[in-house]
């Protein structure tokens, strides 16, 4: 479907070259200092935002990309991507007739609203959609309760204090090589602060953010909740988006103090290429919450259904005593895709918990890996972890692999894993077809029973339209 | 019309024929009961008549109210009247059982170009069907089958056999695994079934459940044909006599049977 704008936008000549036009709209490709500073202006940021990012481009420079993830991944040319773009709503189809009729018929599938598809297709916004209404009203509410939720752009000016002291305090700069671009170059993102004892009395949607489809490839979000204060967020759109780049390479920071709660549910659904491995988003994501006081809690739950190559392991410090981290994963990889996801949980914490359930699902020539790392400090008395793995097989040229890393150096600190490894079965489909469902809703079925405790993570509404993505993804695999 | 119509069925697996010209008419609201010894067909049949892709129909017919079924798939099949309660039901875990159940039959209406059945109307339904197959109403909310015992999974299939209202039912030996109770709870379902106009093919092994749920037609199968017919006294002739008569006296392969009743 969209495989088309991608490898037009692969294929492009790219001009050599530096316009350091603070008027242009965009950046020709290429990647210096001059870039950064560029972004920055563009953005109008202080000087020590500037002087953040310049470090970490400096540092970026001095690192090489990551090697040890199972996946395949050609080269990335970091001087053929353009760093900044305004929104390009000239480019996008006018009307929902230019939109690609696949496309049409998996929103159509997934039940996405008819304003909805043309928002999600790239149509002009303003043309279909008054999201600013929506946002206002929202905006007004939340204000009520002291709630902010606005683009990181715009909280730099708005909250200055907060965000130069919590960007970067749970991922440094220098922390992996894409975090580091992330922070050199980062577009735009969200930026929540729940205040002390405030629970927050929505979700909090990307949905509903301005901007937040022109957030670009390098989005960075920052979420932090003070003391016994309450928020989940939702991340993502189960339809999938058009995008016109191929490397992302987001970072999320979560900060729970004592007694806070952050609840942060993705579903992912870039373009995963086509059947044949054409294509499709390359998705480098360090997404790491800390529970920084006692009895904190962060919860990541994940729905990655897209992108061709997923390099993602949404951690929790758990700093804080009896803090408490979960992380509830379905990755899907279907075709050519490669995921290589998992977790991080840190124990530090006296009587820090956490939980870690994966549910893998291969299909064509899908690979998958789960890679979790659970340490238990010497602080970490009485802490426990536990770790089920399931991986589901549709096929016979897929595979999937399970990487767990344990490292215990508190006696009293227990950690148990689980894993297991299935495959759809004939017997199974046929008895499905047999009571009336065709081959794709007996897969889907199946697959939705095997995510079942990750799907109940979710929010409710996220969760039904999850369960579909979950058909959509998987249509073809059987038969 | 009959309901059900074989003619001269030929099908393989692979490269061996496992049935060698089967015919079989069965008509509305009645009983037919496959006897024969192990690794007569007896399961296949049940299985190629419900589409099962592992076998290949290389010459013949089957039609259900006289439609060719053989282009079908197994879910186009379903929606057109033809159950199959499985000899071992499969599990699937994480899928609730009346989830699964509500999803089939809707599927099913839609496929008919019937209106859905909503959540509390159906989940009525279930329930009453549900007190009437003796299945546990904690069962029900389950992971379809998970951890069911023998017995049980075959009551949820009468469960979905009394909800899916097909037109012919193929119990393939439902009657094992069950004890006196549940085997008297499935022959009175039946019966009801069979009452308001349900076909039934039995495939089994015993008189057990043909002594409380009697067939009109009891048919032989031995080496892929149905090789002689007869009233429900066959069964007791069959008990007593086992097959060796039959598998002795079978005739060459390659003809259809002549012993096919209503042909």
């Amino acid at each position: 479907m969209q495989t088309e704008v991608i490898t037009d936008a692969l294929a492009r000549a790219y001009a050599p070259g530096f316009i350091s036009d603070i008027e242009a709209d965009s950046l020709e490709p290429g990647l210096s200092e001059d870039t950064v500073r560029f972004i920055s202006a563009k953005k109008g940021e202080p000087e020590w935002l500037l002087a953040w990012r310049l470090k970490a481009y400096r540092l970026w420079q001095r690192m090489t990309p990551p090697d040890w993830a199972a996946l395949e991944i050609p080269s990335i040319d970091y001087q053929s991507i353009s760093y900044f773009s305004a929104p390009r709503k000239k480019d996008g189809p006018k009307s929902l007739e230019e939109v690609d009729p696949e496309l049409l018929r998996v929103y159509e599938k997934l039940g996405v609203p008819l304003h909805e598809r043309a928002r999600l297709a790239g149509v002009a916004v303003d043309a279909v959609f008054d999201s600013v209404s929506v946002v206002t009203t929202f905006r007004e509410q939340l204000a009520e309760y002291g709630v902010v939720f606005c683009p990181i752009s715009e909280a730099v000016h708005s909250h200055p204090e907060l965000v130069q002291r919590y960007l970067g305090s749970v991922v440094p700069q220098a922390d992996n090589y894409f975090a580091a671009l992330n922070c050199a170059v980062f577009s735009d993102g969200s930026f929540v602060y729940i205040p002390k004892g405030v629970r927050c009395p929505m979700e909090l949607s990307t949905y509903f953010r301005i901007n937040a489809l022109n957030t670009g490839q390098f989005e960075r979000t920052l979420i932090v909740a003070e003391e016994g204060a309450y928020v989940s967020y939702l991340e993502g759109c189960t339809a999938p988006m058009r995008d016109e780049n191929q490397l992302h390479a987001a970072v999320v920071e979560l900060v729970a103090h004592t007694d806070a709660q952050i609840k942060y549910s993705t579903v992912q659904n870039w373009y995963p290429g086509d059947a044949e491995g054409r294509g499709g988003i390359y998705n480098f994501v360090t997404k790491r919450g800390i529970c920084a006081g006692d009895r904190a809690k962060i919860s990541w739950t994940q729905v990655e259904t897209g992108s061709a190559v997923t390099w993602k392991y949404p951690s929790c410090i758990l700093k804080g005593a009896d803090s408490v981290g979960e992380f509830y994963s379905v990755a899907i990889s279907h075709h050519r895709q490669q995921a290589d996801t998992g977790t991080k949980m840190v124990h530090i914490g006296p009587g820090s918990r956490s939980t870690i359930v994966s549910k893998g699902i291969s299909a064509g020539h899908g690979r998958q890996t789960y890679r979790g790392l659970v340490r238990m400090e010497p602080s970490a008395r009485g802490a426990s972890n536990f770790t089920q793995c399931d991986s589901l097989l549709i096929g016979s040229n897929c595979a999937a692999n399970t990487v767990p890393y344990i490292e215990s150096r508190q006696p009293s600190a227990s950690v148990g894993h689980e894993a297991t490894t299935t495959r759809i079965r004939a017997d199974q489909l046929f008895y499905l077809q047999q009571r009336g469902l065709n081959t794709e809703d007996a897969v889907a079925l199946i697959v939705n029973g095997f995510c079942k405790e990750v799907l109940a993570e979710l929010p409710m509404e996220f969760a039904v339209e999850a369960q579909k993505l979950l058909g959509v993804s998987l249509e073809g695999a059987v038969g | 019309m009959a309901l059900l119509e074989i003619d001269n069925l030929v099908a393989s697996i692979g490269e061996t024929d496992v049935l060698r010209g089967l015919s079989l008419r069965v008509d509305a609201s009645e009983v037919h009961a496959i006897m024969g010894p192990n690794g007569a067909g007896k399961s296949t049949l049940a299985k190629i008549i419900a589409g099962h892709p592992d076998y290949t129909v290389k010459s013949g017919d089957i039609r259900l109210d006289g439609e060719s079924l053989l282009e079908k798939s197994p879910d186009e099949r379903a929606a057109q009247g033809i159950f199959l309660g499985f000899q071992d039901p499969v599990e699937i875990p994480g899928v609730n059982n009346l989830y699964f159940l509500r999803t089939a039959l809707n599927a099913q209406r839609r496929r008919r170009g019937e209106a859905e059945v909503d959540a509390p109307s159906f989940l009525r339904l279930a329930k009453e069907e549900a007190a009437r197959v003796g299945l546990d109403a904690g069962l029900i909310k389950r992971s379809l089958n998970d951890g069911f015992s023998g017995g049980e999974r075959k009551r949820n299939e009468m469960l979905q056999l009394s909800v899916l209202q097909p037109k012919l039912a193929i119990l393939d030996e439902i009657d094992s695994g069950l004890d006196i109770d549940a085997l008297a709870s499935v022959a009175e379902n039946a019966g009801r079934l069979r009452a308001a106009g349900m076909s039934f093919l039995l495939v089994t092994h015993y008189n057990r459940l043909l002594d409380a749920f009697p067939p009109d037609i009891v048919h032989v199968l031995v080496g892929g044909r149905i090789v002689h017919s007869g009233g429900a006294t066959l069964a007791k002739e069959l008990e007593a006599s086992g097959y060796q008569a039959w598998s002795q006296a079978e005739p060459g392969l390659g003809a259809g049977s002549h012993h096919a009743l209503h042909a």
